[in-house]
């Protein structure tokens, strides 16, 4: 009974504002103005394909930049000196305490046309480079932003591997390479699906970024999304529609790498 | 056991942070040889035994293996393996996948791999167990796969860090027996480390007792065991008595205050002596037959004798023997001289004898801590050598202390525990009651009062 009382607020604060917002987008999804059931909205959403594409593909090249970045460098700081943890996790959390849309108007104004790289490079006579408004400043904004999920939870789950296991794999006759191939990369997979999970499903659903650094040429589904909402192409119908596939998409995605998390991986200190 | 030497190591030194962990190691092992490293924590036991897997590096010496110079060689390529202290299991793999990693590394194919495992999983008692999670095992089933991924390699050498600690005593004896065994039907040599010394009395062929980074003795275990060369070994390797006695001569030794005729001579007169007397070498008389009378404690039937001890003089006796005395009696303490081993003290002193300085009237300054002595009489700058007694330092917290020094050493002398102490570069003995371990720091108080002070230079004292 106790158990219950405790969870009550939980459940409330989760019917308010998960499942009574999920019912809602379903609703509205399948309805149109004259509140009648239809699928008119997903018929109309060809439109949306190509920066559906454009999304997962910005989203997939990040959260692989993120991977490359983030896996070396959690390893290095799991097998480093307490005080040194600490300071690198320190510097690591150091930008989370400004705020995100702060963030990346500071990486405007590193990138614009006047800005600091491109005046930079105006000393050694180059440029300048059009680096805003482009795919690769979207994506140097996503890495930005979510490097930090990546991290965190690959940091975590190598700091649980026991030193002994990586000495009796090198004992056993593993140079470096095996003993990343064959102790760490495994023991440290629910961290790698977690990791991709954290960067790979706000990736996509991401609207600032893409608009604040990848200017109008560079539209992803997010900013279509929340132009459904709020503007004179006002259709919530259409932009539910669209949320709702957004939704099932990555849903699918998480399901298929969460394929390779099979295998319970407890007992990780032994 | 053959002659060959296989495992050579020449004046080892290990520090980290700039405190030698090995000071000057030097050590052969031959080949199919079961040698064991005992100690207690902090001796550097572990250490040696990275040096020989490669985990750790030299910073000054040589190891060599089979001939052959092997400092520099990694730990993947060494021709040892290791079973480490808490198993090293790997977590995502099952029992067979564990003790084929070894193997599948070294491409064998899949069918030899297949037959090694099996067969080696049957030396361990491991039959049937090959598809099981190594999470589901017992501590003694983990033990047994850390051993056998381990020795399905075939290594010359095999490495075993404390392997039985985590394992109950009767597990624990039913492992030695077994590792024993194994040693003998494969004929690998062992490197053993433990801190119990019943353990490597067992077990080995030759045992190595270390402290503090140095090693204090090698030989068999009945070698270790009879012949301690020094009050450290013999307390380490068994309940003894161990007291501070005095060498008036050859073949006379004082001991709390008796003369007793013995067996060792080539000491210098009235140097001062470690006296150790086995417990089982004590008979009980009647109190008219000794010099030494002293009224029972507490009897302790062991099963084969009685375990008793004896208060003389304000020392505690140990006695095994067959006899008992009831308690509260008043008995005789008698031994023969050859069951008196005489040995040179740890430290080559009995007493503290520091030197310090008069820094202002009736203040002596010496190791950095400041002593007031009223009445001193001694002028400003005159440099003085303190005698300060083993029983006028005190062990205290940290924060109260007067210096903070390293404990090398504890040995118990039946009526305080005889601590050797680092502090400034200098070693110092103390006597205290506490039980404190060794190897780490501890605080230490002077009783400044009790202090003996003497002006160092010619000048009378005023």
């Amino acid at each position: 009974m106790k158990k219950k009382i405790a969870s009550a607020p939980y459940i409330l604060w989760m019917a308010l504002f998960t499942v009574i917002p999920l019912v809602l987008v379903i609703v509205f999804a399948f309805t149109n103005e004259n509140k009648e059931f239809t699928v008119e909205a997903f018929t109309k959403m060809g439109q949306f394909i190509p920066s559906l594409i454009k999304s997962l593909k910005l989203a997939l090249i990040s959260t692989v930049i993120c991977f490359v970045l983030a896996y070396p460098f959690s390893y290095i700081m799991s097998r480093s000196a307490e005080h040194v943890q600490r300071r690198m996790m320190m510097l690591i959390m150091l930008p989370m305490w400004m705020s995100f849309l702060l963030r990346t108007y500071s990486w405007m104004t590193l990138l614009e046309k006047n800005g600091l790289i491109n005046r930079f490079f105006g000393l050694f006579g180059l440029g300048p480079f059009q680096m805003i408004n482009t795919e690769g400043a979207v994506v140097v904004g996503m890495v930005y932003n979510f490097l930090p999920f990546m991290i965190l939870p690959l940091y975590t789950v190598m700091l649980k591997i026991d030193k002994s296991v990586i000495e009796a794999a090198q004992d056993l006759g593993s140079n470096s390479f095996n003993v990343i191939r064959k102790v760490i990369l495994p023991l440290s997979l629910p961290g790698i699906i977690s990791g991709i999970t954290m960067v790979f499903v706000p990736s996509v659903g991401t609207f600032m970024i893409s608009r604040m650094l990848g200017g109008n040429e560079n539209m992803l589904i997010g900013d279509l999304i929340e132009k459904q909402f709020f503007g004179n192409m006002y259709n919530p119908y259409l932009g539910s529609a669209v949320s709702l596939l957004l939704m099932v998409i990555i849903l699918i995605t998480m399901g298929i790498i969460n394929l390779f998390d099979d295998e319970e991986m407890e007992g990780m200190m032994i | 056991m053959s002659d060959k030497i296989i495992i050579d190591l020449k004046n080892i030194v290990v520090s980290y942070d700039g405190e030698r962990v090995l000071d000057r190691i030097n050590l052969s092992i031959r080949d199919k040889e079961f040698v064991t490293l005992l100690g207690p924590s902090g001796c550097g036991k572990t250490t040696t035994l990275r040096i020989i897997g490669g985990f750790v590096s030299a910073d000054e010496g040589e190891i060599y293996f089979d001939g052959k110079k092997i400092n520099d060689l990694p730990a993947h390529k060494r021709k040892v393996n290791t079973v480490f202290q808490r198993y090293a299991l790997f977590p995502h793999l099952n029992v067979f996948d564990n003790v084929a990693f070894g193997l599948k590394l070294q491409k064998l194919p899949k069918n030899e791999i297949q037959q090694a495992v099996r067969k080696m999983l049957e030396i361990v008692n491991l039959k049937g167990f090959e598809r099981r999670k190594v999470n589901q095992l017992s501590g003694g089933q983990q033990q047994r796969v850390a051993i056998a991924r381990a020795l399905v390699n075939r290594p010359k050498v095999l490495l075993l860090d404390e392997p039985l600690g985590a394992l109950d005593l009767k597990l624990r004896k039913e492992m030695q027996l077994e590792l024993m065994n194994i040693q003998k039907q494969l004929g690998i040599t062992f490197i053993y480390v433990t801190h119990d010394q019943e353990e490597a009395l067992t077990m080995s062929d030759t045992v190595v007792v270390m402290k503090d980074g140095e090693i204090q003795q090698i030989g068999s275990p009945q070698d270790i065991y009879n012949e301690p060369t020094n009050a450290f070994v013999a307390d380490f390797i068994g309940e003894n008595n161990i007291f501070d006695g005095v060498m008036l001569e050859d073949y006379k030794v004082q001991i709390h205050g008796h003369v007793f005729d013995c067996v060792d001579k080539g000491f210098m007169k009235n140097q001062p002596v470690d006296v150790v007397i086995r417990p089982e070498d004590i008979r009980i008389v009647k109190p008219e037959e000794s010099p030494l009378v002293g009224v029972v404690e507490s009897v302790i039937f062991k099963g084969v004798h009685y375990e008793s001890t004896v208060k003389c003089e304000g020392f505690s006796w140990l006695i095994h023997s067959t006899q008992c005395a009831p308690v509260g009696s008043k008995i005789g303490i008698a031994f023969g001289p050859e069951d008196i081993h005489i040995m040179n003290k740890l430290v080559p002193f009995s007493t503290n004898r520091v030197e310090g300085v008069v820094t202002e009237e009736n203040t002596v300054e010496f190791l950095g801590v400041t002593m007031v002595r009223p009445n001193l009489g001694l002028s400003v700058d005159t440099p003085v050598m303190l005698t300060i007694d083993p029983k006028d330092i005190e062990i205290v917290s940290e924060d109260i202390s007067d210096l903070t020094v390293y404990l090398e050493s504890m040995v118990w002398k039946g009526a305080y525990n005889e601590m050797v102490i680092w502090t400034h570069d200098r070693q110092m003995i103390l006597h205290s009651q506490n039980d404190e371990q060794v190897a780490t720091d501890i605080g230490i108080k002077f009783h400044t009062e009790n202090i003996l002070i003497e002006p160092l230079s010619q000048g009378k004292e005023a």
